[in-house]
């Protein structure tokens, strides 16, 4: 029970050892009326094979409808090996690589981790992951907030095109610190932000403006035109993007004449299954001029007295500390596991796999568009491009025909209706590699029923 | 131990692929409406290797790590104890992992059921009214906490309660984390036995009081005895107890932090239920909260109604402190959490506290019958104490870094090292209630075996470790010359 | 022991000045502050030309274990900083009071004789209350 290995013969030994005559006795110091008999509220206890039926049971009872939904968490192959090996106990169950010589597998892991997912996004350094994505934006802005010396304002200028849960993280992570969050509008023909809603910030004192490419809706932003902008006025820029995508995306590094100064973004597609929202991993990599304001735990390479090579985790001095009463982080985390799947996922995809995914991801969610569009009632929402996910807007509230497409096995995408209310009827759809064309015809054919009967209704 | 491993780059070469884990090529003309402006001009430089390549690499790398499952663990305020597989295997059956986390209600009924349980579960081991499982990490959690009592005093007018009194033995991201919420921090001294000093306590209070953070047991290991006192004290000032469950596995089943008078409480999942440390994470930082501040709780929780499980968002809780996590926060870190507590059950968890307890309690019997010291002789331990070595190091120049280097070549992985700050050079020691009374014994064995190397023959110590696959590094030279990303040398 | 120049003034926070000929003054950090933080890896210092007031932070001294602000010992108008502890910050550990000097500042009219500096005696005080 518990796990707990002693025999009675060892509780004996021990108490005897300790000078006590019961284990009670250890609590003694512990106020009589604290101590509680038994806890009330927590069932008695299963063994393994009774969890075992308890979770396949629940489990059966979710099952797993054909899904058509992204809206920041995607639906990729994830190869065998990736989890095999991470949740070898070695990986699994070891610490935080603080006792570096007790450690090295899980550092040099991250190392290569910092190494690859920096090429990704075309910047120069990175750290070993924050909780999220969302989180990962949050800590961006606080970041920005340190290494913009030329700004006092603490404003960040947030598309609305992001990710709308990103923008609710960041204004709880970081309001409490002064920080304030303006929402750039969108036009609602295009589906991305134009350079207009720039225009009336001119000659203010702005701290950073962040981009998210593919925006929420899946539709590509002109990067270079708002990267340009906000570098020639000294605000920082803060890219969210999708790693999937930058295998045939220009990557955040290389936006505009300069590239953007922090980019971030949800690691999850490298090979973390969807699990109902995590654990995922937020990446965030910067340029190199930034990396004393960069949160959490980095991973070195060094030497050993030696002489032979060795990685520990470095800059920590900057992880508790307090600058110059602007913005600081209690972050000491990273995604340990998730790390571990993403780089063992990117080594072995590399740029082939990598690219090919990409690929056949943007090709099936344009099959699915050209085969929704067919249906009556249905519209693509934004001519412009879109990568992997795209809005369809219906003839009729979306609600209930995702509840008529669900109960048939079909989970439609996302109703934006909520979110975006001035959108009208609203539908985030995606296709990924793993929807086959059966699966697309499927749908269609599906909401084809499913709007009929609503129209018949 | 096996040796070192070369990077994974060093591996590549060019047409090399783990082809059989790609899509099939999409029609080229598939992409012709990207536009060209927005191309990435060269494929990303990744590494080209094929499968069994890369799976040789990252599982000899793997090999170079210790872990609960080949190693001792005994870092105290870290609680590493058995990771059950079966808490993986369950968590990992494939609806679990397939759910979309915008996927309706109707299709997660059955992990609703799972994480309404679990909340309900913390609920009662902490004495709490609410429950919520978002936040990502226990400094997360504490930042969740934090904003809470922010919150609620906000939500009464009190504006001008911006303190939180801290001890000096705290965590650092206790400070860090109220600083983080725009609060100022006053530190509070310990007395000699370890507890708070109330007279302090008494002082440092005032109408600018938001709030106590607090450990029970401390970070010193021992129970803060005067808990109930300290607790009128700060509610008297119209403030609010705040705990780190950092050690909650010292009480677990034997007292609540809510009889204890705590309103908001942080607890570690990846400590007290056993979910995997994973090298660094994921964790998850589940809150619990008193009456006073179930509106506050950071959304999603789920809720139910009558049979049916839903989700509670900012429109069921128009007070609560927002937003943590893109989603609902690490799902399947919970899912590990819920089938561990079922696995317990309420006769486990009372056995967690007690074993966990006696195993302390035993190791520091024995280490100072074996000669070592520790700085609160007079006091039980919970489920962690202090050893300090400052003796050793003023009379032998060997520190306790040094004895935590050696104890790597005995097969142990190190005690938390310089943690409190309080007690110099001093070893925080956490056996857990999964480990047998062998490995402790083994575990005496070999501190007294570095003693007396320490004693007889130092640079033996001062030089550890030696049979690792690297010998001490260089930290200063890593700083220095930052090596953060793999370069290729110039031919 | 530390080290203590007789002929420099000081803060309670381990800054050190000294008087230049020229009306400027040289601001760096104590013997006894270099050594608490151990190997100094990085050190960031202000630009010429920054006005700083008496009690800002205005340069960053950061090792292996903590990193620490560099409070402006009084008010003034910095005239350059120690280009050479970009490349070697260590300078700051070997010769705190000489080559390792932080910055230079010009003083704002009476801040010199205005600020509450320590003379090298009662510095000498702060540092054994403190226990170091």
């Amino acid at each position: 029970m518990a796990f707990i290995p002693h025999t009675q013969a060892d509780v004996a030994a021990m108490v005897d050892a300790i000078g006590v005559a019961r284990i009670e006795d250890l609590f003694d110091e512990i106020p009589q009326g604290l101590r509680i008999k038994s806890l009330a509220g927590v069932p008695t206890a299963l063994n393994e094979m009774e969890i075992g039926r308890l979770m396949s049971a629940r489990a059966r009872a979710d099952g797993a409808p054909l899904s058509f939904i992204g809206a920041g968490a995607y639906e990729h192959h994830i190869p065998a090996a990736v989890w095999g090996i991470t949740t070898r106990g070695e990986f699994y169950s070891a610490y935080t690589p603080y006792q570096a010589e007790a450690s090295q597998g899980t550092l040099q892991m991250i190392y290569e981790f910092q190494t690859m997912i920096a090429r990704l996004t075309g910047m120069e350094v990175a750290n070993a992951s924050m909780y999220d994505g969302a989180s990962a934006t949050a800590e961006a802005a606080l970041m920005a907030v340190r290494a913009n010396r030329k700004s006092k304002a603490a404003r960040i200028l947030v598309p609305a095109t992001v990710h709308p849960h990103y923008r609710r993280v960041a204004v709880t992570t970081a309001s409490n610190q002064g920080l304030k969050f303006e929402e750039l509008p969108y036009c609602t023909a295009e589906g991305i932000t134009p350079s207009a809603s720039l225009a009336r910030y001119e000659g203010q004192d702005i701290t950073a403006l962040m981009v998210q490419q593919p925006n929420f809706f899946g539709r590509l932003e002109d990067v270079d035109a708002l990267t340009d902008w906000a570098r020639a006025r000294a605000i920082l820029v803060i890219a969210i993007v999708n790693p999937t995508s930058l295998a045939l995306l220009k990557p955040p590094g290389e936006w505009g004449a300069r590239g953007a100064d922090i980019a971030v973004g949800e690691g999850q597609p490298l090979g973390v299954p969807l699990s109902s929202g995590g654990p995922y991993l937020g990446f965030m990599t910067a340029r190199m001029e930034h990396v004393r304001q960069l949160p959490g735990r980095i991973v070195g390479r060094t030497l050993d007295v030696a002489g032979r090579e060795g990685f520990t985790l470095t800059l920590q001095a900057r992880e508790q500390h307090i600058r110059r009463a602007k913005a600081t982080s209690n972050i000491c985390t990273n995604q340990g596991l998730a790390v571990t799947a993403a780089t063992i996922y990117m080594s072995l995809m590399g740029p082939q796999g990598l690219t090919r995914t990409a690929a056949a991801a943007h090709a099936r969610t344009r099959e699915l568009i050209a085969a929704l569009t067919r249906v009556p009632g249905v519209r693509l929402a934004f001519s412009g491009p879109y990568f992997h996910e795209a809005v369809l807007t219906l003839d009729r509230p979306v609600a209930p025909v995702l509840k008529s497409l669900s109960n048939r096995g079909i989970l439609g995408g996302l109703d934006l209706s909520g979110y975006f209310p001035e959108l009208g009827n609203a539908l985030l759809v995606c296709a990924t590699e793993t929807k086959t064309a059966a699966d697309v015809e499927c749908y269609r054919a599906q909401l084809t029923e499913a709007m009929q009967a609503a129209r018949a209704a | 131990m096996p040796q070192r491993e070369q990077l994974i780059f060093e591996y590549s070469r060019a047409g090399r692929g783990a082809s059989d884990q790609w899509p099939h090529e999409a029609d080229p003309a598939a992409l012709a409406d990207l536009p060209a402006a927005l191309r990435r001009a060269a494929p990303p430089q990744l590494p080209e290797v094929g499968e069994l390549e890369a799976v040789r690499h990252f599982t000899r790398l793997s090999q170079l790590n210790f872990s609960i499952d080949t190693h001792f663990y005994p870092l105290g305020s870290c609680t590493m104890k058995y990771n059950p597989k079966a808490c993986n295997q369950y968590a990992m059956l494939p609806e679990f992992l397939a759910r979309h986390p915008l996927a309706p209600e109707s299709s997660g009924q059955g992990l609703l059921a799972c994480l309404y349980e679990l909340q309900e579960m913390l609920k009662a081991v902490s004495g709490m009214e609410g429950v919520a499982l978002s936040p990502m990490a226990g400094a997360h959690g504490e930042f969740a906490g934090v904003a809470m009592i922010r919150a609620y005093h906000r939500a009464r007018g009190d504006l001008k309660r911006n303190e939180i009194i801290v001890p000096e033995a705290a965590h650092g991201t206790n400070p860090a984390t109220a600083t983080m919420c725009g609060c100022v921090v006053r530190e509070i001294p310990i007395e000699p036995e370890g507890d708070v000093d109330v007279a302090a306590l008494e002082a440092a209070v005032g109408p600018n009081t938001a709030g106590i953070m607090l450990t029970n047991p401390s970070t010193l290991g021992v129970f803060e005895r005067r808990i109930e006192e300290v607790a009128r004290i700060v509610h008297e000032a119209g403030g609010l107890l705040y705990y780190d469950g950092a050690n909650l596995n010292a009480i677990l089943g034997k007292v609540r932090p809510g009889d204890m008078g705590f309103d908001v409480i942080h607890m570690n999942l990846h400590k007290t239920f056993s979910t995997p440390h994973g090298g660094g994470g994921p964790g998850a930082g589940a809150v619990g909260v008193g009456a006073r501040l179930v509106p506050f709780l950071p959304v999603p929780l789920v809720g139910r109604e009558g049979e049916r499980y839903r989700w509670l968002t900012e429109a069921d809780l128009p007070q609560s402190i927002g937003r943590l996590s893109a989603f609902m926060g690490n799902t399947g870190v919970l899912l590990r959490a819920y089938i561990y507590m079922r696995l317990l059950g309420r006769e486990g968890m009372q056995s967690v506290g007690e074993y966990a307890t006696l195993n302390a309690n035993y190791l520091m019997a024995r280490l100072r019958a074996a000669g070592f010291d520790v700085p609160y002789p007079r006091r039980r331990a919970g489920h962690e104490f202090i050893v300090t070595l400052k003796r050793q190091a003023r009379e032998l120049n060997v520190t306790a870094m040094d004895f935590a280097k050696r104890l790597l070549d005995y097969g142990f992985h190190a005690p938390t090292t310089y943690f409190p700050l309080l007690v110099p050079e001093c070893l925080l020691i956490e056996p857990t209630e999964t480990e047998s009374k062998d490995v402790l014994d083994v575990f005496v064995s070999a501190m007294s075996q570095i003693q007396k190397e320490a004693e007889q023959e130092p640079a033996r110590v001062t030089t550890a470790p030696h049979t690792m696959p690297v010998r001490r590094l260089d930290d200063v030279r890593a700083a220095r010359q930052l090596d953060l990303t793999w370069k290729p040398t110039p031919p | 022991m530390s080290k203590v120049p007789a002929d420099l003034k000081y803060t309670k926070s381990h800054e050190w000045v000294r008087a230049l000929a020229d009306g400027t003054v040289e601001v760096g950090i104590t013997d006894h502050a270099q050594h608490a933080l151990g190997d100094l890896v990085f050190v960031e210092v202000p630009e010429a030309g920054r006005a700083v007031k008496a009690g800002e932070p205005c340069a960053v001294v950061e090792s292996v274990k903590a990193a620490s602000d560099v409070y402006a010992p009084l008010a003034g108008e910095v005239t350059g900083g120690n280009g050479r502890l970009g490349g070697e910050p260590q300078v700051v550990n070997s010769d705190p009071y000489g080559e390792g000097w932080l910055m230079r500042l010009k003083p704002a009219a009476g801040a010199l004789s205005g600020a509450a500096l320590l003379t090298a005696a009662e510095y000498q005080r702060v540092l054994e209350a403190e226990g170091g």
